[in-house]
């Protein structure tokens, strides 16, 4: 009953005429941002960080959460209707939905996708209001000791579960680590790697690396490798869905939930696994087996669900304990530090209002996104057509005033231009960003942790093990690193026996 | 492992520009060294502090990613040399298939920091234009007609949003002085 309270508060705080229309800026932002293509939804967030310097918590994360949300629906319709998914997360809707589109039928493929996501946020969210307070109650008393360990789960599974080497995702995390230290130590406020700059003294700001990872480098990348002919559209009328079509969807929009939140939930990149995992069940599933690769409707329903559910989850282990699981997530909790407020299970207990009505502008949201999908797709998929050259020039522009802002410095211009060269570097040489972003925002938190609870230990190493959270949360890491290893015995093992 | 595990062979200067460029990656792991050396020397020159509790200083965690950037160049060196080749990245807006344009990525960091030089002297809004301006042009674009109004248009209304809405001061430089 609480929660429900809880709940209801919250919808008191979203509901305000101001806050709404944060949700809708978000919302339409964020469609906007997810039909476009190259800009993804952690590139928008970092690009928006300065609102932060103006505006008040509530109102910047109702916003951010509305981008999040909403960059799910307009993904699927790039991939639908364009076949060039930009996130990994989009493969999926691209193999039948575009299909669909081919044969004509892209106005149900956009519908099936669109409300697939309804469901799925819907579900999603259900259980983020059920789950999120149980898990921040029992989290509650988790001290220095518990919080250093699920940062180093979140280090190790970023760098061992996402992208395909681990070597180079470990250097990637390094790297992000290595520019979390610059600056003055923050509890003896000894110099490291400032070469005695007074302007490095101050840290580099996480909104730079974030804006200088994401966007520049990405913006420099695209330019380095700009298409010549982007592809065209496939046009396409205001989405509907038949009688048939439905009897074949509404199990897919309510399977598509299991799998993708408790995948959002736990660092495991997202929504790439979950949808993919939907897509394989749907397809076993099917009555309809000859229509797979072709443009199977289940296919797009499921794992459209299973994406906007693993938000949800996404938002669970942020809220409840800091732990981002996805690049979105990690933006936000850049954002969250800017404001000086730290996720975690006391966030329920210390700012009620900004969780609950963050919470509750998820279900206004949502609406919202329905009723501005299904009737303007047609709208949207104009997007499409802007030139790339402005796009990209956009976002340069953009992440230029977003850099300026922090502190009205040339020089943090400069260090942004740097940071998005690495960012180029990188994504030429496989590199995954991700890690290295939450190595800068996570990276100087787990050094605090980590030197707090070797004080209360008086400097016992066996401080960092003395609690039943922290032994379970190191367990969880010891078998995401051996995983592979006992993976590639087990097939060893299958093939000589 | 019976590839090339050692230096450049003895080949000729034809084959060893392709060796050199097919192996390209091993530049990463030379600027991870360096960097972690960067660390690790910044950390051990650091004046220790005597008023420390505990065994972890502000050196330790230096030292740590320091050390651990240097074992990381070297994997990722024999990871290379083995064959092992990281994945270039794609997307909607790309086309891995043709060699990089190194031209557009280099006028872009010009024009970049040509527009942070003037944001100071000439004000957030011709900086901005110009960098938009700019940008557009490397890019590809060459609407003389319709590039700089939309550059100017999105700077002005960006440098309002910031400075008279949001809150957030940009300068104005001599133009605003004189509108």
């Amino acid at each position: 009953m609480d929660t429900l309270n809880s709940l209801m508060d919250g919808f008191g705080t979203a509901l305000t005429p101001v806050n709404l229309l944060w949700a809708a800026l978000g919302v339409l932002l964020g469609t906007a941002i997810g039909v476009l293509p190259g800009i993804g939804p952690a590139m928008a967030v970092a690009l928006l960080l300065p609102v932060t310097y103006g505006l008040e918590p509530v109102g910047a994360f109702i916003m951010f959460a509305g981008i999040y949300y909403g960059a799910m629906f307009g993904g699927s319709t790039t991939s639908i209707l364009l076949n060039t998914p930009g996130e990994s997360a989009a493969v999926v809707a691209a193999m039948e939905g575009n299909p669909m589109a081919k044969s004509g039928r892209g106005a149900q493929a956009l519908a099936a996708a669109a409300i697939g996501h309804f469901a799925g946020g819907l579900i999603g969210t259900v259980l983020l209001v059920a789950l999120a307070p149980t898990v921040a109650d029992l989290a509650v008393d988790i001290g220095a000791p518990d919080y250093f360990a699920i940062m180093v789960l979140a280090f190790i599974a970023v760098t061992s579960v996402l992208g395909s080497s681990r070597i180079r995702g470990l250097a990637s995390l390094l790297i992000g680590l290595t520019l979390g230290l610059v600056g003055l130590d923050q509890m003896t406020g000894q110099q490291r790697l400032t070469f005695g700059s007074l302007q490095l003294a101050d840290g580099i700001d996480v909104v730079i690396v974030a804006v200088g990872l994401f966007a520049i480098g990405e913006a420099l990348w695209v330019a380095a490798h700009l298409r010549r002919r982007p592809g065209a559209p496939i046009p396409v009328g205001r989405p509907w869905l038949g009688r048939d079509d439905v009897r074949r969807t509404w199990k897919s929009w309510l399977r598509g939930p299991l799998i993708g939140f408790p995948f959002g939930a736990i660092p495991a990149g997202g929504a790439e696994i979950p949808t993919f995992l939907s897509y394989a069940t749907e397809k076993r599933l099917s009555k309809h087996p000859d229509d797979w690769g072709k443009g199977a409707i289940e296919g797009v329903a499921g794992p459209e669900s299973a994406a906007s559910a693993s938000a949800a989850g996404t938002l669970v282990s942020m809220l409840t304990l800091g732990l981002p699981t996805t690049a979105v997530a990690a933006v936000m909790l850049a954002a969250f530090q800017q404001y000086g407020i730290q996720p975690g299970p006391l966030l329920f207990e210390r700012e009620p209002d900004l969780v609950w009505g963050l919470i509750a502008s998820l279900f206004v949201g949502m609406v919202l996104l329905l009723a501005l999908n299904l009737p303007l797709a047609p709208v949207w998929a104009k997007l499409l057509r802007i030139p790339r050259p402005y796009l990209y020039a956009g976002i340069l522009f953009f992440a230029a005033v977003g850099a300026y802002a922090v502190g009205g410095e040339t020089v943090d211009l400069v260090i942004l231009l740097i940071i998005g060269l690495i960012g180029f570097g990188m994504r030429r040489y496989g590199l995954p960003v991700l890690p290295a972003v939450i190595g800068v925002i996570l990276g100087p938190n787990a050094e605090q942790q980590l030197r707090r609870a070797l004080q209360i230990s008086d400097g016992s190493v066996t401080g960092l093990v003395d609690t039943p959270f922290a032994v379970t949360v190191y367990a969880v890491t010891a078998l995401l690193l051996v995983w592979p290893l006992l993976r590639k015995l087990a097939t060893r093992g299958r093939r000589t026996g | 492992m019976t590839t090339r595990t050692t230096g450049i062979p003895p080949a000729p200067a034809g084959e060893r520009r392709t060796w050199l460029r097919d192996h390209s990656e091993l530049g990463v792991c030379v600027l991870l060294s360096v960097l972690g050396a960067l660390v690790l020397t910044d950390a051990l020159t650091m004046d220790v502090d005597i008023t420390q509790r505990g065994p972890v200083g502000p050196k330790t965690v230096p030292v740590v990613v320091g050390a651990g950037l240097l074992v990381i160049a070297a994997l990722l060196a024999v990871d290379v040399l083995r064959g092992g080749r990281g994945e270039a990245e794609g997307g909607e807006d790309v086309d891995l298939s043709e060699p990089a344009d190194w031209r557009t990525v280099l006028l872009l960091t010009g024009v970049f920091l040509g527009s942070a030089v003037l944001i100071e002297p000439a004000g957030f809004p011709v900086a901005g234009a110009l960098l938009f301006w700019g940008a557009a042009f490397a890019l590809g674009s060459r609407r003389t007609d319709r590039d700089p109004l939309i550059a100017a248009v999105l700077s002005l209304t960006t440098y309002v949003v910031f400075n008279n809405l949001l809150g957030v001061p940009l300068p104005g430089g001599p133009l605003m002085g004189v509108l």
